[in-house]
């Protein structure tokens, strides 16, 4: 049976972050799940604007919210981290502070919407889990990503500040996820350490600084491949392996998107997957080829 | 030698900043701060900063306001929420570190050409036009506003994105703007005079926003 | 103005001003002023301070020399003081129960901000008062007999103590113990700061001597699973936990340990945290009182699952030979004691370091709790006294202490558990002397409060032990690669606040300095003594500064760390709660609040609704009046039936129909 869920792409995925969607939007196809993308989505009001107007980024946020709730899908998909974070914490700052409310309905008034707190924002990795389950994505996989070493990188917005569906300290889901398709997954203990994203184009230092940990500790732990569920995170840690490269040294390793991963074991092409948009291209695996058996 | 005066007198002090920032739904937390150092000791970024987030917080509480609006501190915050989950006295720090970046933008107390705050400005403004953001105009943009030189040694990046087809040439919008226009005019109406007290000066939009 | 009299009423009325308490918000003189014009009022005062001793006087002349019959206090609350001027009223010759008290401090001046209003509340307050004391009764108080037995559950070092105190004076104790020995958690360490003297020297023989005493009868492996009956005269269960031993006959000499089938001990030790391994057949440690060993089901080969299987050749039983004491049939039993006081002494249970996994315990092999390295330095432990890593073998060189983990915290436990610091000084200080090691502490705020405990930290200081003041952000075992000094070690996170730095130090061993919680039972135990806990789930007392070691159920008290974290000394001084259970038992009677209810036999129904309402069983119903009964001795007041009764015929003294009503008129009386 088909689930449908609202899917607010954000503005990443329909730039750097295009490798996400193309990724998502067949492996979901292929687990029976459809995503009904919002129609005239607008911004977020992630990290940056949040810097400028809190209030107007919940604001802005909040007409998402309420156009998911007039599609009518009980759910609504938010892949981008920074997108799944500030759609929830709009829909915290509803329920806990009454002044942020009273102006979030007042503008929502203003263009005739409502929203009435009820449809909750998930991010794919928790439906993966939760919903679809380890043995539906089991039953998929044809191509298993057999001896594939995978650093699972969570990130830090989707597990803080509200750890809804993984532990805070030591996540599982994604690791739990890559088992599932035939990977190994490595220890890696800086699996919610910042990745510097916020930084990285502006204060190059700090912010590279924040990814070179992330790399150099995912090849120290004998990783093939970063394995990330955000485009910043993905653009951050595989975009600038030069600059780094110039500062500390050549820490090169492919960092890309869980679902691309999931792709590859469903038995999807790697083009169709958005592989060949990433900067470190990943190493073809011989567990890689055609798969054996078709289902 | 240059010796700098380092002690504080009263009149150094911005009296009620640090009950202002209080006010602030998600801030209120604040005052219960024991100064324990467990944000800044899980802080990725405090390597960087010239305050620790701890600092941060006693500094505020005790009203320096412009030594804190002055600091890198707020604006090197990653916002990775770190410091907020592991807190004990439970203080949004992360929140309190949005409500200072607010301040020093409306105030205008920023490092000169520092970045940061010049793409969050941009931000704003290309979400105010448009509803959405083209990351890479928007890069660009900031470049040539603070950095031109930068923006140059960027063309690598840029280049690679373009042949990996991850520059959109086209600018992302929205198809009824106007509508966000109409909610943040109501915004801007209500805004923080409600949420703060009465007697502050309402919180005007920065500068190229909406009036 | 026209009073309407009545000669056998005749109230006296006083307002307290609690110094500045009442007075700088209450118009005193104003309500005096007032109460004077009221029906029945005789007198009407205000006074500086009504419970000092000249104002109890004051009521008593008055009493004779104005023939009151009836008197009103206005001042604090009726828990603080009802009891003494009801004490004052009896000496000036009346019957205690005419007279009522007025809580004008916590009810009205403490609470409000407005004079004028705060005025007019004391007044109205006094109103109802007056109106309601006219109506008073003559109650007699009823006593009780206290059984002259004492009961002490948990024998840790409070309740060895208490236990020893009211032996020592001639009473008879059963202290009962859920482990296999008495002793707690004292037991376990090497030595107790700030003294550093050796805690098994001071220990031991209180255990032994409590183990022997005539008065005591100690039941290890005990549990208490029931308490019925009322104040003075309980009937408490106890469950006997099978220890597969015969007590009586088992002389401690543990042949049976040494020819156990199993010739190597492999099983987790329990009272060495783990640290330490045990056969099924066992003694907890060499000092275990009383010196009986104990069978494991779970790992004795005897057994599966609990059930016996006779599968192995019990080279044991043949070791013990004509001693007899090894019994594999034995069972749970219960035991059924009477007593008239209890005294609760279960101890704290330490906070799980799991909870805090930013800490790494159980994660990384080199994380310590504090208990484990109790055990790792004290030379009858695990090794000797050996201090080594995970590995059984290497030395640590360096060693970081973390504080208050799981204490002071929002997300754990709010509490600062009060030892931690002390305990961490003391561990510093030996693991320093054992192994030379570099050593940090790092802390929130150094507490050292007691006696000799500043001094002790001075000389932790000057011993070289280094000291951060910062709480520890994460434990991790990855390295910053040009850092050659953290490849391989357990690298700590924090911020030297002081220095005004981030820090990363590496480290060998982490030790974390656990919190002190609530056991795990504290809340089936509370339901069963009828206690009270506070909001962190230690037991509360009567009063946090009056009455410390009594509950609000009479001849229940408390002592040490389950009413909170303290340390040994405070444990110890506070189990003079022996004392006064003393003090109890030979008074021989408790007296009872006459504010009990009553059923009317001639309106009772036999509905029988009110049986299931009580919260404390104090009701039966008797089969041949076919009418229910109230147990005075077990009624506690709360009127919970009174106002259940479908045909109106319970009454509680103090509360009758006319009390009340005539105290509601009384507060809307006044515009
Ligand atoms: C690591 C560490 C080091 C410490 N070092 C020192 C020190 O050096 N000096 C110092 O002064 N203090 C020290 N303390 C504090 C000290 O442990 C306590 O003050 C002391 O143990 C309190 O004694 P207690 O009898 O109240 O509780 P406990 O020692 O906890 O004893 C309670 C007893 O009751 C038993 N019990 C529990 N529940 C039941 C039940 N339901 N039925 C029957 N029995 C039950 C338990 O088995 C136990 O035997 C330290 C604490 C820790 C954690
Ligand atoms: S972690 Fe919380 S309590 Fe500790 S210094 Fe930071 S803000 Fe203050
Ligand atoms: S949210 Fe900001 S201050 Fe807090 S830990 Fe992350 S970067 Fe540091
Ligand atoms: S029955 Fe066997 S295993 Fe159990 S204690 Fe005796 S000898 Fe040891
Ligand atoms: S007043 Fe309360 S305690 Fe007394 S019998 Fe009635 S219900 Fe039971």
């Amino acid at each position: 049976m088909t689930t449908k869920y609202s899917y607010f792409p954000g503005c990443s995925l329909k730039g750097i972050g295009r490798a996400y969607e193309e990724s998502l939007l067949p492996v979901f196809r292929a687990l029976d799940v459809e995503l009904e993308e919002l129609e005239d989505w607008n911004c977020c009001g992630a990290t940056a604007y949040m810097a400028v107007d809190e209030v107007k980024a919940c604001v802005l946020a909040s007409r998402n919210l309420a156009m998911a709730e007039k599609l009518g899908h009980k759910e609504l998909l938010a892949p981008c981290s920074a997108c799944y974070l500030v759609l929830n914490k709009t829909k915290h700052y509803l329920e806990d502070s009454p002044s942020v409310r009273g102006v979030i309905q007042k503008a929502l008034a203003e263009v005739d919407m409502t929203y009435s707190g009820n449809t909750p924002v998930r991010h794919p990795l928790d439906v993966m889990i939760n919903n679809v389950g380890l043995d539906a994505i089991k039953k998929r996989v044809v191509r298993p990503l057999t001896g594939l070493k995978v650093a699972p990188y969570y990130g830090c917005q989707i597990v803080r500040p509200y750890a809804t569906f993984d532990d805070q300290h030591d996540p599982q889901t994604m690791d739990r996820l890559m088992e599932a398709i035939g990977c190994t997954v490595v220890h890696y203990p800086l699996k919610t350490r910042c990745c510097g994203a916020s930084l990285t184009g502006t204060l190059p230092e700090p912010g590279l600084l924040c990814s070179k940990i992330l790399l150099e500790e995912a090849l120290k732990r004998g990783a093939d491949v970063i394995a990330t569920v955000c485009p910043l995170c993905q653009f951050n840690l595989d975009g600038y392996h030069h600059n780094i490269k110039k500062r500390w040294g050549d820490f090169r390793i492919p960092t890309v998107y869980f679902t691309q991963l999931m792709g590859l074991a469903f038995g999807l092409g790697e083009r169709e997957l958005g592989l060949h948009r990433g900067f470190i291209p990943m190493k073809p695996l011989p567990a890689l080829a055609p798969a054996a058996v078709g289902t | 030698m240059k010796l700098t005066r380092t002690i504080k007198y009263e009149a150094d002090r911005v009296k009620g900043f640090g009950d202002e920032v209080r006010s602030v739904p998600g801030c209120e937390q604040l005052q219960s701060c024991i100064q324990c150092g467990t944000c800044s000791g899980v802080c990725p970024l405090s390597i960087y900063m010239d305050y620790s987030p701890r600092h941060v917080m006693a500094l505020v509480r005790s009203d320096f306001k412009n030594e804190v609006l002055k600091s890198h501190t707020i604006w090197l915050c990653a916002s990775c929420y770190h410091c907020t989950v592991e807190c004990p006295r439970q203080i949004r720090i992360t929140d309190i570190m949005y409500e200072l970046k607010q301040r020093a933008i409306q105030e205008g107390i920023y490092p000169r050409h520092f970045t940061i705050p010049v793409l969050a400005k941009e931000f704003y403004k290309m979400v105010y036009r448009y509803g959405r953001v083209t990351e890479n105009v928007l890069a660009a943009t900031m470049f040539l506003k603070t950095n031109p030189m930068e923006a140059v040694k960027m063309w690598r990046l840029g280049l690679g994105l373009l042949l990996r087809g991850r520059f959109p040439l086209v600018l992302e919008k929205i198809k009824r703007r106007d509508e966000l226009d109409r909610m943040m005019k109501v915004v801007d109406k209500m805004h923080i005079d409600q949420l703060h007290d009465d007697q502050k000066k309402p919180r005007h939009a920065v500068a190229g926003g909406h009036a | 103005m026209d009073k309407p009299t009545n000669q056998n009423i005749r109230i006296g009325f006083y307002v307290c001003h609690c110094g500045s308490n009442i007075a700088a918000m209450v118009d005193c003189p104003a309500v005096a002023k007032y109460v004077e014009t009221l029906p029945h009022v005789v007198l009407s005062r205000d006074y500086k301070y009504m419970c000092s001793d000249p104002g109890q006087e004051l009521i008593q002349k008055d009493i004779a020399e104005h023939k009151l019959t009836r008197v009103v206090v206005a001042s604090c609350s009726p828990l603080l003081h009802e009891h003494t001027f009801r004490g004052a009223v009896e000496a000036g010759g009346l019957n205690p129960f005419f007279f009522h008290m007025v809580n004008i401090r916590e009810h009205d001046s403490w609470v409000h901000t407005d004079k004028a209003e705060a005025t007019t509340k004391a007044k109205e307050l006094a109103h109802a008062a007056i109106m309601r004391v006219a109506m008073h009764k003559a109650l007699e108080v009823k006593r009780v007999p206290v059984h002259p037995d004492a009961l002490v559950i948990g024998g840790g070092i409070a309740g060895i103590h208490a236990a020893m105190t009211l032996a020592n004076a001639g009473k008879k104790v059963f202290l009962v113990e859920r482990e296999p020995s008495i002793g707690g958690h004292m037991a376990k360490f090497d030595k107790t700061f700030p003294t550093l003297d050796c805690a098994a020297c001071i220990l031991t023989p209180k255990m032994s001597e409590a183990g022997s005493h005539p008065n005591i009868t100690l039941l290890s492996y005990s549990e208490v699973t029931k308490l019925d009956g009322y104040v003075g005269n309980y009937t408490v269960t106890v469950k006997r936990k099978p220890r597969y031993i015969i007590e009586d006959k088992c002389t401690g000499c543990q042949e049976c340990v040494a020819n156990c089938v199993y010739k190597e001990a492999k099983f987790p030790d329990e009272f060495n945290e783990g640290l330490g391994k045990r056969k099924p057949v066992y003694i907890p440690f060499p000092q275990a009182t009383p010196q009986v060993v104990v069978i494991d089901p779970k790992t004795c080969l005897n057994f599966r699952n609990g059930e016996l299987t006779g599968k192995c050749k019990k080279s044991c039983v043949t070791a013990c030979g004509e001693k007899q004491a090894i019994d594999f049939n034995q069972k749970e039993t219960f035991l059924e004691l009477k007593v008239g006081t209890v005294i609760v002494t279960t101890g704290f249970k330490a906070f799980d370091a799991k909870r805090m996994p930013q800490y790494g315990y159980g994660k990384f092999p080199n994380v310590f709790t504090a208990l484990e390295i109790e055990r790792l330095v004290n030379s009858s432990g695990p090794t000797g006294g050996h201090v080594v890593l995970r590995d059984g073998k290497t030395e640590p060189k360096s060693i970081g202490i973390i504080h208050c983990v799981g204490s002071r915290d929002k997300k754990t436990n709010r509490w600062c558990s009060r030892v931690c610091c002390m305990y961490s000084l003391k561990l510093a200080h030996l693991l320093k002397e054992h192994t030379g090691a570099e050593i940090y502490n790092f802390y929130i705020d150094m507490r050292t409060p007691g006696k000799g405990y500043e001094e002790f930290y001075d000389k932790l200081l000057e011993e070289g032990v280094h000291f951060i003041r910062g709480r520890v952000g994460e434990v991790t075992d990855w390295a910053m690669s040009k850092e050659e000094m953290e490849k391989g070690k357990l690298v700590i996170r924090v911020e030297d606040t002081l220095a005004g730095y981030v820090r990363r130090i590496p480290f060998d061993m982490v030790v974390l300095a656990t919190g002190l919680e609530p056991q795990e039972d504290a809340q089936s135990i509370r339901r069963m003594l009828n206690m009270s806990c506070g909001t962190e789930g230690f037991f509360l007392e009567r009063h946090p500064k009056l009455a410390p070691v009594s509950t609000f159920t009479e001849g229940i008290f408390l002592a040490g760390c389950c009413q909170g974290p303290r340390d040994i000394p405070d444990s110890v001084a506070q189990a003079g709660a022996a004392a006064e259970a003393l003090v109890l038992i030979d008074k021989g009677y408790i007296e009872q609040e006459p504010n009990t209810a009553y059923i009317l036999d001639d309106e009772c129904c036999g509905c029988k609704s009110c049986i299931p309402l009580c919260p404390y069983t104090a009701i039966t119903f008797d089969a041949a009046k076919k009418k229910a009964v109230i147990n005075e001795a077990l009624c506690k007041g709360c009127g919970t039936c009174v106002a259940g009764c479908p045909s109106g015929s319970i009454v509680q003294n103090l509360f009758d129909d006319e009390e009340i009503f005539s105290e509601i008129e009384g507060v809307l009386a006044h515009e």
